[in-house]
């Protein structure tokens, strides 16, 4: 089972922060300013976790590769994620403490 | 934005004090970082997905000197777009 906005509502409900009207509202609000902050191509940083960074794509020549025609790729816009350095360490040294979930 | 600004912001939409808004944005990102570590996908609807994808160890070469250096298997998490912020993003105006 996934994590879904669901999920963290319930765990600030839980953890007794916000009632859970209160918890769906402030879950979404927080997705909406980060999608508004890239969707004005502002760069949205949170430390300890990663960064999201709006990238401008140049048009370029392309292939479809089930016909093999030749095509143009318009010039777009897209958001790319990195993980943060704090994040990075974690997931590998759990894989290191536990093997089974290496692969 | 960083993340203070992003606390503010959520302060002021939702009317919650700072150190309320700050919880909130603290616990959130814990609980992605927490199903992250145990390789669980996070899925946001319009938002996208996270999940921790396996790369195979490979043999590199440090491209100044030619050295031959082993690239051990590693685990990276990795963010796949939504097609809500997709497009509003895309939107070339």
């Amino acid at each position: 089972m996934p994590l879904t906005k669901a999920a963290l509502v319930q765990v600030l409900f839980e953890k007794e922060i916000l009632s859970k009207a209160d918890a769906a509202r402030a879950v979404d609000t927080v997705f909406g300013l980060i999608k508004q902050a890239l969707a004005s191509e502002e760069d949205v940083l949170i430390s300890g976790f990663g960064k999201w960074t709006v990238k401008d794509k140049r048009e370029r020549r392309g292939r479809n590769p089930q016909t093999g025609q030749d095509l143009t790729i318009n010039a777009r816009r897209v958001v790319t994620f990195k993980a943060s350095g704090v994040l990075r360490r974690l997931i590998s040294e759990y894989t290191t403490k536990h093997p089974r979930m290496a692969k | 934005m960083n993340k203070s600004q992003l606390i503010e912001g959520l302060a002021k939409a939702e009317g919650l004090t700072l150190k309320k808004a700050e919880m909130v944005v603290n616990t959130l990102f814990e609980n992605m970082t927490d199903a992250l570590v145990e390789n669980e996908r996070i899925e946001i609807r319009g938002f996208g997905s996270f999940k921790v994808k396996s790369y195979d160890g490979y043999q590199g070469r440090n491209p100044k000197t030619g050295e031959i250096i082993e690239v051990g298997e590693k685990k990276l998490p990795f963010f796949k777009v939504g097609k809500e912020l997709k497009e509003r993003v895309d939107r070339l105006d």
